[in-house]
């Protein structure tokens, strides 16, 4: 975890990126500092790359400044990049025995022949693809060449290791295998680490800090359990998965327990929200609500529970999404056993069931 | 069928006797195609990548203006070069009309649009995520058109091929800014078209011959050095292969 004490390796002010007159990104300061893990989340088309491309000196932003370690990045670009690492979606080798594409950037960078080959041998052996040095490049599968990628990077030894979606076009049981082997190295290693992914497994398991970019701007930055768990607005909740976003009234605060009013149904939560405030968006995941029959025999009292009608059952794997109608919509996940057992079904009345810690309130203003 | 034999019998004589200088006529049509080529090798990858990698205002333009000049009349560069070396025109004080400077400008005019368009087309064929990676090695920008070069390697091969083959093949520029100066400025095909325009129809076609032949030798070696590079290729992805087998096979022999 970063703390204040760390040195800050990276820093962003008033970065602004406009492209055929639009404001493509928009990031008044960002910081990243020595030794973490910063994770970019957010939709295709936010931006993203374009702030990674800029984060890794490569492309030159229409307004702001990038300082690393301290240093002005403007007219000290080439030698700065000497210093960090990009992974990109593609492998992007070049048509060379893969032990020459681990070579080639530590040869830019000055490092000695005998180093260059330890190095490079040492890193294709941590990511598992050693026996493929001498073959190559063209005939590596697509994990393969991601493998020897990440091996590139890796063994330019960078102070600043950037990753555009590196995973995400390999198929799913290979990305397991290398997010596996990426975690781990990244556990021994400790390096300073900006990952640019629309995965929130992904970020949720590598990142200190995830940062939401929506719409060319951060949106949110802070630990994985806050941003997922505690959105700061209706965008950013619609992003991370928490699906029932709902209009509420304020009614009364009483023993750190808020109650506000959604269509009429009284619903309870311990949210961290202080102040004054009268209009309030309830969030809630969908896998935190579950489904009683109506007329259920109540014992736990710490639940909300809101009447409604089945509207619509969804499969989705092992599981269903039931959508609700409460006057507003909720919907809940449940296993698809469930929704057997209960005998659900398009018209039937239920209770939605939630506790009042699995609510997060943002302040509407 | 008579003229086809005797010129060929008129090759052989002159090239056992060397009749007219035809070395010395045949060595000067290498040397300035060869220089003419080597130098429009430098400006065609210069311009090529900056029309590949560049966005600027113009480039609709330049590209048309490549395009165009991939098949440029070469009596009309002549025309203009000898205008602009002429003694009194605007580099007239060089002195450089009729020699092989002049020649060797003229061929450049015509080789470099063809080597331009094709390393253009070959670059722009790259992944362009291909150039940020390379920058994010650590390359300085010729470090990065060194490499991608090197990525090109056999459509740039095609490049040079194409670029020596429409210099030495050019006539009309070259002797216009040349003169054709027998001894001085005399290249093989300016000796076709005098030859052939005295009539001597088996000296113009040994010529010819001549010309062809130096053209194959070229293009010759060019492919293959195409065809190693592309054998390497093969060689490497059989190696691949065999590294696929080879788990199986060594916990045997190991023991």
């Amino acid at each position: 975890m970063a703390t204040a004490l760390n040195q800050i390796r990276l820093s962003v002010r008033g970065l602004v990126v406009r492209r055929g007159g639009r404001t493509i990104v928009e990031v008044p300061a960002l910081d990243v500092a020595d030794g973490e893990v910063l994770a970019i989340i957010g939709p295709n088309g936010a931006g993203k790359s374009t702030l990674l491309l800029h984060l890794a000196m490569l492309e030159r932003p229409t307004a702001g400044e990038l300082r690393f370690d301290g240093e002005p990045v403007r007219g000290h670009a080439l030698a700065l990049r000497r210093r960090t690492a990009v992974v990109f979606q593609e492998p992007l080798l070049l048509d060379r025995t893969v032990l020459s594409n681990v070579e080639t950037g530590m040869r830019l960078r000055g490092v000695g022949r005998g180093e260059r080959r330890a190095r490079a041998e040492r890193w294709l052996t941590r990511f598992g693809v050693g026996a493929l040095a001498e073959r190559s490049s063209r005939t590596l599968s697509g994990g393969e060449a991601q493998r020897v990628s990440l091996a590139r990077a890796f063994a330019l030894e960078p102070e600043l290791l950037l990753l555009d979606e590196p995973f995400s076009a390999l198929d799913a049981p290979t990305r397991a295998a290398l997010t596996e082997d990426f975690a781990a190295v990244l556990a021994e290693s400790r390096r300073t680490v900006v990952l640019v992914t629309h995965d929130h497994d992904e970020a949720a398991r590598l990142a200190d800090r995830v940062a939401v970019m929506i719409d060319g701007r951060l949106r949110q930055i802070g630990a994985p359990a806050t941003v997922f768990g505690a959105p700061g607005d209706a965008g950013v909740a619609a992003f991370v998965g928490v699906e029932n976003v709902v209009p509420a009234v304020f009614v009364s605060r009483a023993d750190g327990l808020f109650t506000v009013s959604a269509a009429g149904h009284l619903i309870e939560t311990v949210t961290e929200t202080h102040g004054e405030f009268r209009d309030a968006l309830v969030c809630l995941r969908p896998e935190d609500i579950s489904i009683a029959p109506a007329g259920h025999d109540w014992s736990d009292s710490a639940r909300n529970r809101i009447p409604g009608t089945v509207r619509r059952i969804v499969p989705s794997g092992a599981d269903a999404r039931v959508e609700i109608d409460c006057g507003f919509t909720l919907t809940a996940r449940i296993t698809r056993r469930s929704v057997d057992d209960l005998g659900l079904a398009p018209g039937s009345a239920v209770v939605a069931t939630f506790k009042a810690t699995a609510v997060h309130l943002i302040r509407r203003s | 069928m008579d003229l086809i034999g005797n010129g060929l019998k008129e090759a052989f004589r002159l090239l056992l006797h060397n009749d007219g200088d035809v070395y010395e006529i045949a060595l000067r049509s290498v040397y300035v195609s060869g220089v003419a080529t080597a130098l429009s090798l430098i400006l065609g990858i210069g311009l090529g990548a900056t029309l590949a990698f560049r966005q600027f205002r113009g480039r609709f333009v330049a590209l048309t203006l490549v395009n165009t000049g991939m098949g440029l009349p070469p009596v009309v560069v002549g025309l203009v070069i000898a205008i602009l070396l002429w003694r009194s025109g605007p580099f007239g004080g060089l002195g450089w009309i009729y020699t092989t400077r002049a020649m060797i400008i003229a061929q450049i005019v015509i080789a470099t649009p063809v080597i331009t368009g094709f390393t253009a087309a070959a670059l722009a064929s790259l992944q362009p995520r291909l150039r940020l990676q390379v920058y994010a090695l650590g390359a300085s920008r010729l470090q990065m058109l060194w490499i991608l070069l090197q990525e090109v390697r056999l459509p740039l091969l095609a490049a040079i091929m194409a670029g020596f083959g429409a210099a030495i093949s050019e006539v009309g520029a070259s002797v216009m800014v040349g003169g054709n100066i027998s001894g001085h400025t005399r290249v093989l095909t300016g000796a076709v078209l005098l030859e052939q325009s005295r009539g001597n129809f088996g000296a113009a076609l040994a010529l010819g011959i001549i010309l062809l032949a130096m053209m194959i030798a070229v293009n010759a070696l060019f492919t293959w050095v195409q065809l190693g590079v592309r054998r390497d290729r093969q060689r490497a992805d059989r190696t691949a292969d065999a590294g696929q087998a080879l788990p199986l096979v060594q916990p045997w022999l190991q023991r």
